[in-house]
């Protein structure tokens, strides 16, 4: 648990797609080396706040603090050149490319005559899954079609971790996967944490929840409705506040004065 | 993945993944290989057993198949199918397919017959020439591309048009003329003229010699960064295995009338096209759009201008193929670019073991995948069998090669290789 500065931070952060208000005044927050879980049920806002974050979206109102600093995130690029990055739920990596290759798309390592260069990014991309202590991987030269539902999310963190980044979203990465791949991805998930990262935690499980994260951040209908250290709170409250949290404005009526 | 020649010992797709630890000796390389090949990962295996086969079949039945001449012929005439179809390579790896090379064929070969007539006022010396028809080519690929990549039209539909399309051009152009003989000495040559002995075996052992050069240099390299690299024996194995094939080739040639210009325009065409794929971002990003278009977007690959390049530099390769058509016929008319070319055109890559589906493929698919198309016709031909006989024949070639690349998937999915 981290009594840091938060590296990330969000102030009064509202965004509406038309008539749905799918954030309204959100606070949340992460410090480095802290893994901040993030719930809600489906239609919370969890996925329009890290897209907010990611640069995907742009906010309607509110500000976003990097290191303290106010930033405006205009696309993945900004996010990426802060030191945010991603892990979407689907990971996004090409079946056919290998795991190194995967693991640089789109930032590949060139050498004279704009040769790939193989070497280096071989040797880093082994480098960084020897750093997060990812074993599992029998050659980075093997494709990532023949990789298993754990090893695949374990490439995905791991590239997303490479770039000198500091915070590091994870949107439901033990979904759909078993009871030991899940047990490999919450491990991995905590290293990230001791390794001085930020860590966003997105899930529905609250075991996993439970189990590695500091601190959680609960969302219902687009508001922040509680925040809690793990260790003060139990997972009946957790529940309770993610289906019947106190709402500081009801949704469709307007007028409604804020508590 | 180091493959950039055709050497015939490393069977699988890319050089079999290393397990951490030391160097493993030839055996373990060996026995990997062919778990590999067991598992569906087939490579360019079928398709040489499939050429052995073939070569048998027709020289069993007339002992004029496996002559010196006639090897020198079937290249000739497998010059312009292959030609087309590593273009080919380049839309089927994203999963599009470009119906219009034949026609792009077609007007490249009148473009050329008509810029170097030598009645016309502007008469084009070849140099000249061949830039502007690559730049034609280049320019209908770009259109192409555009149209489906911003209108966002299928390649399927695009291109269906551009088969019509280019077709009509190539009549436009050749107009009341019917046929035009191409009289520019550089043309006529380029697929009728060979090399001297001398000089091709200074190329072939100039080639022998870069291939080696560049296998030691990554070995040299990997060594450096303290990664596994291949066994020594595996690296001689497979400078041993190109050096015989190609002093082969060189060989029977000069038993006849010597290596044609075409080929070694092809083999230069080949390398470079391979090194684009292998070795370039470029090439990477191309493999990553065929295997997932959105990955590769949100890792930041313009997809567009990706799949734009690819089919203009599938429509540069028709309209060389084009040039080496119109060369070996010496003349065009207005059949130039149909009949079977298409086809074949297509089938090329496909046999060789290019995916249809996207994101698996290789230039040497469409270097192989013509060969065995040329084979077959020219074995057809000397046994003087009708073209409707060739074609049936052809056909069930095609269909089993798709069949045995199907299977191989299969192999590869319950594998947890697909």
């Amino acid at each position: 648990m981290s009594n840091k500065d938060p590296i990330l931070e969000l102030r009064g952060v509202s965004k509406s797609f038309g008539a749905v208000q799918a954030l309204y005044k959100v606070d949340f927050h992460v410090a480095p080396g802290e893994v901040m879980a993030l719930v809600g049920d489906n239609g919370a806002g969890k996925s329009t706040l890290i897209k907010s974050i990611a640069g995907i979206h742009t906010i309607d109102e509110g500000e976003i603090l990097f290191d303290g600093q106010p930033v405006t995130i205009h696309g993945p690029k900004d996010a990426a050149k802060l030191g945010i990055e991603v892990v979407y739920q689907d990971l996004a990596l090409c079946d056919n490319l290998d795991v190194v290759q995967n693991m640089f798309l789109g930032r590949e390592e060139l050498s004279s005559l704009r040769r790939l260069d193989e070497t280096t990014m071989e040797r880093r991309a082994s480098d960084t899954l020897a750093s997060l202590s990812v074993t599992t991987i029998r050659s980075v030269r093997q494709t990532v079609a023949g990789l298993s539902g754990g090893q695949r999310q374990s490439v995905a963190v791991a590239k997303a971790v490479m770039w000198n980044s500091k915070v590091v979203i994870l949107d439901e990465p033990t979904a759909a996967l078993g009871v030991a791949q899940t047990r490999q991805v919450l491990d991995l998930v905590k290293r990230l944490g001791e390794q001085g990262l930020a860590v966003v935690l997105i899930s529905h499980n609250l075991h996993d929840i439970f189990e590695v994260a500091d601190s959680i951040t609960v969302l219902r209908l687009g508001q922040n409705v509680a925040e809690y250290k793990r260790a003060d709170v139990t997972q009946t409250q957790v529940v309770e506040a993610i289906t019947a949290g106190k709402l500081s404005k009801v949704p469709g009526v307007q007028d409604e004065v804020i508590a | 993945m180091s493959a950039t020649a055709p050497a015939p010992v490393e069977g699988g797709p890319g050089a079999p993944a290393v397990a951490a630890g030391g160097d493993e000796t030839l055996q373990d390389y060996a026995r990997r290989w062919w778990a590999g090949v067991k598992a569906g990962e087939l490579g360019s295996l079928p398709i040489v057993v499939g050429l052995i086969i073939i070569a048998i079949i027709f020289q069993a039945k007339n002992d004029n198949f496996l002559t010196a001449g006639n090897f020198v012929n079937l290249i000739v005439q497998a010059a312009a199918i292959t030609t087309i179809g590593m273009g080919i390579v380049f839309v089927l790896l994203l999963g599009e397919i470009d119906l219009s090379v034949g026609f792009v064929s077609g007007v490249a070969g009148v473009v050329t017959a008509l810029l170097t007539l030598p009645d016309n006022s502007n008469v084009f010396a070849a140099g000249p020439t061949m830039v502007i028809v690559l730049l034609v080519g280049l320019g209908i690929g770009t259109l192409h591309g555009l149209i489906i990549t911003k209108v966002g039209i299928p390649s399927f539909v695009v291109t269906l048009a551009g088969l019509l399309g280019w077709n009509g051009v190539v009549l436009l152009l050749i107009g009341d003329r019917g046929t035009v003989i191409i009289q520019n000495d550089f043309f006529v040559g380029f697929a009728n003229d060979f090399l001297s002995d001398a000089a091709s075996w200074i190329v072939a052992i100039a080639g022998i010699a870069l291939y080696a050069a560049m296998l030691f240099w990554q070995r040299i390299q990997r060594a450096r960064h303290g990664l596994p690299s291949a066994p020594d024996s595996l690296l001689i194995l497979r400078v041993a295995g190109l050096a015989i094939a190609v002093l082969a080739v060189v060989y029977v040639c000069n038993q006849d009338r010597g290596i044609p210009y075409v080929m070694l325009m092809l083999a230069g065409v080949f390398i470079f096209w391979t090194y684009v794929l292998n070795r370039t971002k470029f090439g990477r990003h191309i493999y990553a759009v065929g295997g997932n278009a959105e990955a590769a977007r949100r890792a930041g690959i313009s997809v567009d201008n990706i799949r734009i390049a690819c089919f203009a530099i599938c429509s540069m390769m028709a309209a060389l193929g084009g040039i080496v058509l119109a060369s070996r016929l010496r003349s065009v008319d207005t059949g130039a670019g149909g009949g079977s070319i298409l086809l074949y055109a297509i089938a090329a890559p496909v046999i060789g073991g290019t995916s249809l589906f996207g994101g698996r493929g290789t230039i040497k698919s469409a270097v192989l995948g013509a060969l065995v198309i040329a084979s077959i016709d020219n074995g057809l031909g000397l046994l003087g069998l009708s073209a409707g006989t060739k074609f049936v024949i052809t056909a069930g070639v095609l269909l089993l090669a798709v069949t045995v690349d199907s299977i191989a998937r299969k192999g590869r999915e319950s594998a947890g290789r697909a």
